[in-house]
Parts: structure tokens; C-alpha cells; sequence
């Protein structure tokens, strides 16, 4: 469970958010969409609490987010953060000394589901198969919050289906809240409950994806497309 | 890759489609258990509260019953599944002749176009 009340969020002069409410439940999947720079990073690194908001309350199953909330939240950072150095296993090994809810037997199955080798140095690694391991580090932990920002951006069709798949294999689907950002709606439309469009630091609509498609006949896509008109 | 679905119709509602199809084809037998929920949108690249969604239509229509920890099966009541046979059927001709009838096509010329079709087909697979 994820409550915004009131949040804003200044870059200097720059706007990030703007008097942002909203709450999300437990046991579904949002996909927060909306073109660059307009507040989709920036909101999911405030859940992580890896971001300062200047206005406002955050809340993650209650508790006001601050940076220790990443015991509960486990974030896919849009970049690269690898220590190249490591090998996958290091990597692994890593994560499991940060989170106590990094499930190690969990973590082997996905490595082995994305058929990666825990022994290939990072450095090694093509630019899918560390989209992978993104993902199986992400999924390994037993967070009550999954906060994905872009998992598909810049990967082939082969990669991007295996992280869904990996994804519908392994989330927890009754007690998970799930977030993913992302341009590749016609991607990703299938696995989501709901839509949140954010343009300007603001969410501007949100939809149950199969109300619009029972109500308005309209996709994802189609919708985004009005409520983007300018 | 995931399935592709139309942008109009919900999507629990074209999963239920392609699961009474393979009923009606008999690739599910009554009594065959379907897979699992997580299974079905692993399988389908979908959200598993939609493909919970598609079970319970299913089971409203007294198609599919769910036993208590078993899952979820194909009903045993025979009837039940020639009935949605029938029931289908209807749905795709009553489409077809709502369509000729647009083109201002009257029953006669719609039978006789029919048989033309099929018969136009059998000359090519003889050729």
C-alpha cells in the first residue's frame, strides 16, 4: 500500500512534482506512463526514497518514507549500476548482504530461468543480459513494494519477454505492490491492472486497463494518445 | 512472445474465448484440469488477476468448476459443453448473416453464395 498526499517535488527551479495525490494497493501492478521528464523517475524514487520531496507525505504500509524504506522496497534503477569487477555471483552475493529479505534459493532459480552464468563477469555481460540480472536481483527480495523504472528500454524482443515472463513467474502477486514505468506500453498493457498517465509533475488520468477496454473500447495506447493531445 | 489481443474487448474476455474453443474442439476434455492461474499468465504474458477474471466467467457460465486447493476444471456435464457449442455457432452465423444482410443480400442469395464458396474450394484442392 502506497500513499501520496500532497507531494511536491522542486529541482532547483525545475518542477519535479506538483501536489501529487494518489494511492495504490497491494496484490496489482500500475504502469505509470507519460513522455520524458514528466515526473515518472522521479515519483518511483521517492517510494524507494532515494529523493527528497519538498511538500507533503509519503506513505509505504504506513510508515513515512525515508532512505531506510528500502527494506521494503525493492527498486530497478533505470541505469546501469554494476560494479564491473563483479561477477554475477558477487553481485548476488552483494545484495544478499544488504536486504534480509534477499531470498538466496529464489535468486539461483532466476538466474537459471534468465540463463545466466553466475561465474560471467559483469563486464561481460551484453546490454539484455544485464537487463536480466536487474530484474533477478529486483525479484529475489521478498519486498512488499517492486518499483520498476524503464526494464525494457534499449532491450531486444527475446529479453523483453523473458523479464516478463520472469516477472509473472516469480512476483507476489496477492501481497506485491508493483510499479512500472515505462514507454513500452504495448508491452507491458497485458500485465497491468491500472494506468496512471503523469505529464507536467502531475497525474493527470488514471484507468483500470480492462474498464477502459469494456467501457471505451480504447487500448492503453489509444487512450494515452487522447489524454496526451495537446 | 506474449499473445497479441484486440485493442476493443477486454482481454479476460478474449482468454475466456480461446479456452471455450479449445473445449469446443475438444482439446480440453471435460474433467481435464486447466493450468494453474500463475501458469495461464506466465503462459499468456498476462496480469494473473485478469486470467482469475477468465476462471470466474467460466465458472459463472457452469463450464469450468474450481475444487477447494485441486484447481480449476472442465465440467463433466457433457451437455454443458454442447450447449456453448451450439451457443457459439449461433454467435458466428448470426455475425455473418447481419453482415450479408448489410450488403442487402437476401437468404436465398446468401445459401447460394455459400455453396459457391465451398464448392469453388473443392474445385481448387481437386485441381
Amino acid at each position: 500500500m502506497i500513499e501520496f498526499k500532497n507531494v511536491s517535488k522542486k529541482y532547483g527551479r525545475d518542477i519535479g512534482l506538483v501536489d501529487v495525490s494518489f494511492s495504490l494497493e497491494k496484490g496489482k501492478i500500475y504502469g505509470l506512463i507519460g513522455p520524458n521528464g514528466s515526473g515518472k523517475s522521479t515519483t518511483l524514487k521517492i517510494i524507494a526514497g532515494l529523493v527528497h520531496f519538498s511538500k507533503g507525505t509519503v506513505l509505504v504500509d504506513g510508515i513515512p518514507v525515508d532512505r531506510r524504506i528500502a527494506k521494503k522496497v525493492a527498486y530497478l534503477s533505470e541505469l546501469d549500476m554494476f560494479y564491473q569487477p563483479f561477477k554475477v555471483k558477487d553481485m548476488i552475493d552483494f545484495y544478499a548482504s544488504q536486504f534480509e529479505d534477499f531470498r538466496m534459493d529464489r535468486a539461483n532459480e532466476l538466474l537459471s530461468f534468465m540463463k545466466l552464468d553466475p561465474d560471467k563477469k559483469l563486464k561481460q555481460l551484453s546490454k539484455g543480459n544485464r537487463g536480466r540480472l536487474k530484474l533477478v536481483l529486483a525479484m529475489a527480495r521478498d519486498a512488499s513494494v517492486l518499483l520498476l523504472d524503464e526494464p525494457f528500454s534499449g532491450l531486444d524482443p527475446m529479453v523483453r519477454d523473458s523479464i516478463v515472463k520472469g516477472l509473472l513467474s516469480y512476483i507476489d502477486y496477492e501481497n506485491q505492490t508493483v510499479i512500472i514505468a515505462t514507454h513500452e506500453i504495448d508491452e507491458i498493457e497485458p500485465l497491468l491492472d491500472e494506468v496512471l498517465a503523469v505529464k507536467d509533475g502531475k497525474v493527470i488520468d488514471r484507468q483500470n486497463v480492462e474498464d477502459l477496454r469494456e467501457t471505451k473500447g480504447l487500448s492503453v495506447i489509444q487512450w494515452m494518445k487522447e489524454t496526451f493531445k495537446e | 512472445m506474449s499473445e497479441e489481443f484486440q485493442a476493443s474487448r477486454p482481454i479476460y474476455m478474449q482468454i475466456a474465448d480461446k479456452i471455450k474453443q479449445q473445449m469446443i474442439r475438444g482439446e480440453l476434455l471435460p474433467g481435464n484440469k486447466l493450468p494453474s492461474v500463475r501458469e495461464m499468465a506466465v503462459q499468456s504474458g498476462v496480469n494473473p488477476n485478469t486470467i482469475q477474471r477468465t476462471y470466474s466467467e467460466l465458472e459463472r457460465m457452469e463450464i469450468v468448476e474450481t475444487k477447494r486447493g485441486q484447481g480449476t476444471f472442465v465440467t463433466e456435464n457433457e451437455g454443458a459443453i454442447h450447449q456453448l457449442k451450439l451457443g457459439m455457432q449461433m454467435d458466428i452465423i448470426e455475425l455473418f448473416v447481419h453482415n450479408m444482410k448489410e450488403l442487402g443480400l437476401t437468404e436465398e442469395e446468401i445459401i447460394s453464395g455459400l455453396k459457391r464458396y465451398f464448392n469453388g474450394r473443392q474445385e481448387i484442392k481437386n485441381d
